[in-house]
């Protein structure tokens, strides 16, 4: 047991964002109400610092620190950084939604930056009680900032369903990693991917443990049969909260799969039990959350139908089952995150002091109200769908690549048929805003210059990452290869 | 002489129990946060089973954070639990039904 400058070298961001949300903490005590402003701003200027250190402290090969608890890589510099930039940009979106709604509170910004940090520790993982510790601090947070609403029964319900669901998926995933313990004697990644290797491990203990981890897996990443809670959970919770919880923690969800999937148990007895169960969850992913957001009249119902849908896509990627799948799965979701992002951040854009837009007809005529709005949310809704140029084509035709080229034919005929019944629910939000009448009782839209810069630079950057996505599509398929 | 596998039952009944309990539970809340401490408890009892038998402690470490974790998770459910009987005066499990189509 040694303690070099390595390891906090190799943790240096984590160091980083820990000092900041303290320091924010402690700061926000000493404001009075009219000065909030500042520890928002210090909160976003806090996560952009982070996600800068996470570059710039990036390592050529894996640095482990700690005695292998934490591992500073390719995978945890390239997900950190996206991490960070996706919370800014929660926080840069709900500013108007959450002063007007009493939420623009010191406890706010830090428990966002909380979870800012326990996913963090999740990325940068490489032990079996950091990937948990990281997890639960991601969670607990996220489940407070879904009650944060004291007075809005369904912000408290949808809280108390997704604690319910949330403490049973950890308890699942904690049973997991006992048997796995117990199969391997190890609780380090990489020993324990050694075991697994040498053939040292119990095989049955060690596929017991594999369905456990599955199942806790799928009900943090929301994928069918685990998916209950996510509806209910989007549909409930403020839409500030929505939109946080609808980007970030997907990227996290799949960095904890990579981590425990294919860096300790991806080695081959192991490999092809969790492509199995995968499979099965992908399917039924594909088929429910495609088709339920078709009945949907609620706009955030919609969206998290949609996002089961799209994490059934993202699990093709990883069942594919080499190198190459895993960064289109990774691509994917860091597409899909930024694409969540505008979507909902339009829907807390789009409400005001008194009415919450949420709802499909509070996007009726939206082009005459604001085209620039309407434009961007045109480009989303494309991207979803995966129409080209946009980048949501190129990220699909990458996933399909993989699982065709591993003699998945069939099911990615099955996964293009659902992407096209995917299709009619995103164009019916373009056909509303487009070539509807709004309705005379729509409340004036918020629209500053910095609202309408931040709405266009996500449009844009979506729209050019479309063009031109061979450098993000190199960076993930490197840092997967170099980290995994 | 106890073996593993006695440990291993038992928390595999523990755990069967709370998972069996959130889902059949049909009364109150409370019932379902006891279900989660059980759940947590069942996954304790497997690392500290498997830690002796594997004669090695890092099982046992993580179980204390484990407890430690449990401990704020159970902070946070009772804090939502007191928010939810001021705004719907219930805590019954069938009166959470406001979020279903």
């Amino acid at each position: 047991m040694t303690f070099t400058s390595n390891d906090l070298m190799a943790a240096a961001p984590l160091v980083l964002l820990l000092a900041l949300t303290c320091g924010v903490l402690l700061l926000d005590l000493l404001l009075r109400d009219e000065q909030r402003q500042i520890s928002y701003v210090l909160s976003i200027a806090s996560l952009l610092a982070t996600g800068l250190s996470c570059i710039a402290f990036r390592v050529a090969a894996p640095l482990p620190a700690f005695n292998g608890m934490l591992v500073a890589d390719s995978l945890s510099a390239l997900v950190g950084a996206t991490l960070c930039l996706l919370v800014a940009g929660t926080l840069a979106y709900s500013r108007a939604y959450i002063r007007d709604r009493g939420l623009f509170t010191g406890e706010y910004f830090t428990l966002v930056l909380f979870a800012t940090f326990g996913m963090l520790v999740m990325a940068s993982a490489s032990h079996l009680l950091t990937l948990y510790l990281g997890l639960e601090l991601l969670s607990l947070s996220l489940y407070a900032l879904v009650a944060l609403r004291r007075d809005s029964a369904s912000a408290i319900e949808a809280a108390m369903k997704y604690f319910v669901l949330g403490a049973l998926s950890s308890g699942m995933l904690l049973y997991g990693m006992s048997m796995i313990y117990g199969a391997t004697g190890s609780l380090q990644l990489n020993a324990i991917a050694d075991h697994v290797v040498t053939g040292h491990a119990n095989p049955t203990i060690l596929v017991f443990g594999l369905v456990f981890l599955v199942a806790g897996l799928g009900f943090k990443l929301g994928v069918v049969p685990f998916h209950m809670w996510v509806p209910d959970v989007y549909d409930g919770a403020p839409s500030s909260v929505t939109l946080l919880l609808g980007s970030a923690p997907k990227l996290a969800g799949l960095v904890l799969m990579l981590r425990i999937l294919v860096e300790a148990l991806g080695a081959q007895p192991v490999l092809v039990e969790w492509q199995k169960m995968l499979v099965i969850l992908a399917v039924l992913s594909l088929a429910l959350g495609n088709i339920t957001a078709i009945a949907q009249t609620n706009i955030k119902r919609m969206l998290a139908y949609s996002t089961i849908s799209h994490m059934g896509f993202v699990l093709l990627g990883v069942l594919s089952g080499y190198g190459g799948g895993y960064g289109a799965a990774l691509f994917y979701t860091i597409v899909y995150a930024l694409t969540a992002l505008g979507a909902f951040g339009m829907i807390t854009l789009l409400s005001r002091t008194g009415f919450e837009a949420q709802m499909l007809e509070d996007f009726r005529g939206l082009h005459e109200r604001n085209p620039w709005y309407a434009f961007v949310m045109l480009v989303l809704m494309f991207s979803l769908t995966g129409i080209p140029p946009t980048v949501g084509f190129y990220a699909k035709l990458t996933v399909l690549q993989a699982i065709i080229g591993q003699g998945y034919l069939a099911l990615s005929v099955y996964a293009v048929l659902l992407s096209l019944v995917g299709a009619f629910y995103y164009l019916r939000l373009v056909k509303l805003m487009y070539f509807d009448a709004p309705s005379a009782e729509a409340p004036p839209l918020l629209s500053t210059p910095a609202t309408r810069a931040l709405v266009l630079a996500n449009g844009l950057g979506l729209l050019a990452l479309g063009v031109l996505p061979g450098a993000l599509m190199d960076w993930c398929t490197q840092a997967v290869l170099s980290s995994l | 002489m106890m073996s593993l596998s006695h440990y291993l039952a038992l928390s595999a009944m523990l755990f069967a129990i709370s998972v069996v309990g959130i889902f059949l539970n049909r009364k109150n809340v409370i019932i379902l946060l006891m279900a989660i401490e059980l759940n947590l408890l069942a996954v304790n009892l497997n690392f500290i089973a498997f830690s002796h038998f594997l004669r090695d402690l890092s099982g046992q470490v993580f179980v204390f954070f484990i407890l430690t974790v449990a401990a704020a998770e159970s902070a946070i459910g009772l804090a939502i639990l007191v928010c939810l009987f001021r705004t719907v005066q219930s805590i019954n499990v069938d009166d959470l039904s406001r979020l279903k189509e």
